[in-house]
């Protein structure tokens, strides 16, 4: 007998090496789920399928598989489109399979209808509908091609629901032949020797990071080639693993949070070298001002982030590791060239070293009211090197970024372009998934925890430890910093007015809940939450008006810093 | 600055909403759009005039060719191209005007297509410029209605798109 849709679509995913799915069942994907039943791959049920979706997303920042979601037409479907935006936006591997109405009746306004391919255009890397079964089988296959190869992004398959029963040949195809999609580039080599001869000549580099050189895996390149110009690293948030925090050259943060020094290094650089970042907005400040006497070298595998918010002088198109090997291997051959640069550009860390000094990171400890910067020094304190690490939105995330020490790649997922609260939690969960003996912790706001607080459902039954820090200051912070700054203190709806006992919250989940409210009730409480199975709440009662600093405002220049006392 | 673009695509469901979506999404200007199947029914080609900055035409030819269904994306800017346009022009032809009307067709070389006592429906082909022209000759006749393909443009010289 001929295998149906479903049985082809669990097939392929198979062939594609997919062990785990998130997903949440419903009319239009039933087939799909009774041909689950016999199947090994681990289906995990989450409370929502936007949860689904940052928990495939979770699994795929941590471990660089590609997620995998299934859920259902209509409600389903458009429950995972915050999910797929906050994975477009930082370029995140998905397939999503949504259930649709059989063909004949779509467009009719069936039940459960929505056009999922109208709806996901401008948040898919690319999406198919699937309207006979007997192009199943190539669509997945180059779903996940697409999702994988360039500049990663996720990538949604409609499915109707007579697609899934109609019966084909299976036969997977062994290659991907799309006319209009070739992701691989060689790194150019007349671009890179402009580059060589563009670092050799500076005084004042900056390498510049972002996200692309988590996904690229090429934290090892990345170092080799700072430590040989010696040229100070600044990472954006999404590239904040992809460069260990203690590492001498390691400059931070830059941007609206970021540290004094990066900004002022980048202000006063006389190169900036781009490496898988996109000048977004909440980096650059006012562009005008930015990086004024730079030059600049962007390195990336999208040429539509190349010139789209910044000028730029030497434009290199590539796989971040094949190019970073390619200059790495162009300046080794320098001689003695590397070594007068770095000689030449001492001065240049020097300078840098005493903006350190002078303007440190740092908040005023307290030995009473728990300080929402010390509970994050203390996590990694009490952690493991290895611990993965997600935060929601808002302060708590900014803090994070600030005071958490990172060391290896992969350990920080955070939305950072969508920006999207509610994220962390089922993002913890899927890399506990990906990874279910190492630390997980999800660093989170009172506010967004609340935006996907059933997920404590799923830990507790798939019995994922996931340690979930609640910085409790009762306000959505983020937004009441900016009332307090930009708009008179006048503080509109950002006062969580009804206080929730987190602790009781995790029990009736049965999970475990702890509270602090002093500051020498921290360190215990963290001890305690680590050696405890299964999913702890930790809360902490912070103080409840703390401001992250350094800020440049909106629209201000980078070295326009409001700074901490 | 105006720019005329042809972009090649995969002839793939949805196709022709990628593409108008992406200019309204990212605020590109499109001042008009043509689109059909090439001789190779499994690819289309869309003819965009557009208009913008070198920046902005930088981002819209990298964005069109980020589309996981385009094949190819020329912008005819600085290049030597045959631009061609359809109107069809439904134009008042009353006792007094209708010998007017003919001549003013037949200076442009257009054609009458359809013919009713009070009206003449012409046809008229050539770059936008000269049907502009025509237009503003009949405007006074009264123009009933106008219905203009928007510009197709082609490459001059002995090359196909697949070699430029
Ligand atoms: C889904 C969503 N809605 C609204 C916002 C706007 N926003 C950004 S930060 C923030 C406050 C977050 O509060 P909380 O989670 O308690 O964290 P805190 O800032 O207090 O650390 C809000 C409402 C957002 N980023 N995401």
């Amino acid at each position: 007998m001929k295998p149906t849709g479903s049985q082809i679509l669990l097939e392929c995913l198979k062939q594609e090496g997919v062990d785990t799915i998130f997903g949440y069942p419903g009319g239009a994907v039933i087939n799909i789920y009774n041909d689950l039943f016999d199947s090994d791959i681990h289906h995990v049920l989450t409370r929502h399928e936007q949860a689904a979706v940052h928990a495939a997303d979770g699994y795929s920042r941590a471990s660089g598989k590609a997620g995998v979601v299934i859920a259902t037409s209509g409600p389903g479907a458009t429950n995972t489109v915050t999910g797929l935006a906050t994975a477009y936006m930082d370029s995140i591997p998905l397939v999503v399979i949504t259930g649709q109405v059989p063909t004949p009746l779509i467009g009719n306004d069936a039940f459960q209808e929505a056009d999922m391919i109208g709806i996901s255009r401008p948040i898919t890397k690319h999406n198919y509908l699937v309207r006979d079964v007997r192009d199943l089988a190539r669509t997945v296959k180059q779903a996940f091609y697409i999702a994988r190869t360039g500049r990663p992004g996720p990538v949604l398959i409609d499915l109707p629901k007579d697609v899934q029963i109609d019966t084909t040949n299976f036969i997977y195809p062994e290659k991907v032949e799309l006319a209009g999609y070739k992701p691989t580039y060689g790194a150019n080599h007349r671009q890179i020797d402009k580059a060589v001869k563009m670092i050799l000549s500076a005084q004042k580099p900056v390498v510049y990071v972002g996200g692309g050189a988590v996904l690229a895996d090429a934290a090892a390149e990345l170092k080799d080639f700072a430590e040989m110009v010696q040229a100070p690293v600044t990472t954006t948030l999404m590239a904040k693993s992809a460069f260990p925090t203690p590492h001498p050259l390691c400059l931070g943060l830059l941007g609206m949070h970021g540290t004094y020094y990066a900004n002022m290094a980048v202000t006063n650089s006389d190169l900036l070298i781009a490496v898988g970042a996109r000048f977004d907005d909440r980096v650059t400040g006012r562009i005008a001002t930015f990086a004024p006497h730079a030059k600049i070298i962007h390195i990336d595998i999208d040429p539509t982030s190349i010139k789209k918010n910044v000028r730029v002088d030497l434009p290199i198109v590539g796989n971040l590791r094949d190019v970073l090997q390619g200059l790495i291997a162009r300046l080794a051959s320098s001689g003695g060239e590397l070594s007068k640069t770095v000689e030449n550009t001492a001065p240049w860390r020097d300078e840098i070293s005493a903006w350190k000094a002078s303007h440190p990171m740092s908040y005023t400890p307290s030995k009473t009211v728990i300080k929402p910067q010390f509970v994050i020094e203390k996590i990694r304190e009490l952690t493991a090197e290895d611990a993965i690490i997600s935060t929601e939105v808002g302060q708590h995330q900014m803090w994070t970024a600030q005071f958490f020490d990172f060391y290896q790649p992969r350990t920080f997922l955070t939305s950072g372009g969508l920006g999207t609260m509610g994220f962390g939690l089922p993002a913890a969960l899927g890399a506990q998934v990906a990874y279910p003996d190492r630390q997980v912790i999800d660093i989170s706001g009172d506010g967004s925890f609340q935006m996907n607080s059933q997920e404590l459902a799923t830990l507790v039954q798939y019995r994922l430890p996931v340690k979930i820090a609640i910085l409790n200051n009762n306000f959505l912070g983020m937004v009441r910093q900016w009332q307090e700054m930009f708009f008179d203190r006048r503080y509109s709806q950002t006062c969580m007015e009804l206080p929730i006992d987190f602790v009781k919250l995790a029990e009736a989940y049965g999970a475990v809940g702890m509270r602090a409210e002093k500051t020498d009730e921290v360190e215990p409480l963290i001890r305690k939450a680590l050696e405890t199975p299964g999913p702890v709440i930790m809360e902490f009662k912070v103080s409840r008006e703390e401001n992250v600093l350094p800020m440049v405002p909106p629209a201000a220049g980078l070295n326009e810093m409001v700074l901490a006392s | 600055m105006k720019h005329t673009i042809s972009v090649l695509v995969e002839n793939e469901f949805g196709v022709l909403a990628r593409v108008s979506g992406l200019f309204s999404g990212r605020g590109f200007n499109i001042e008009s759009l043509s689109v059909a199947p090439t001789l190779d029914p499994s690819i289309s080609r869309m003819t965009i005039v557009t208009r913008g900055d070198d920046q902005v035409l930088e981002q819209v030819t990298k964005q069109l060719n980020k589309l996981i269904d385009t094949i190819k994306v020329i912008d005819f800017t600085g290049y030597d191209f045959v631009e061609r346009e359809l109107a069809l022009v439904k134009v008042n032809a009353e006792d007094e005007t209708r010998a007017e009307v003919l001549r003013i067709v037949d200076i442009f070389r257009g054609k009458v297509v359809d013919v009713t006592p009070k009206s003449y429906t012409i046809e008229i082909t050539g770059a936008p410029a000269k049907v502009n022209a025509i237009l503003d000759l009949l405007q006074p006749m009264g123009i009933k209605e106008l219905v203009r393909s928007g510009p197709v443009v082609i490459g001059r010289g002995p090359k196909g798109w697949k070699s430029s």
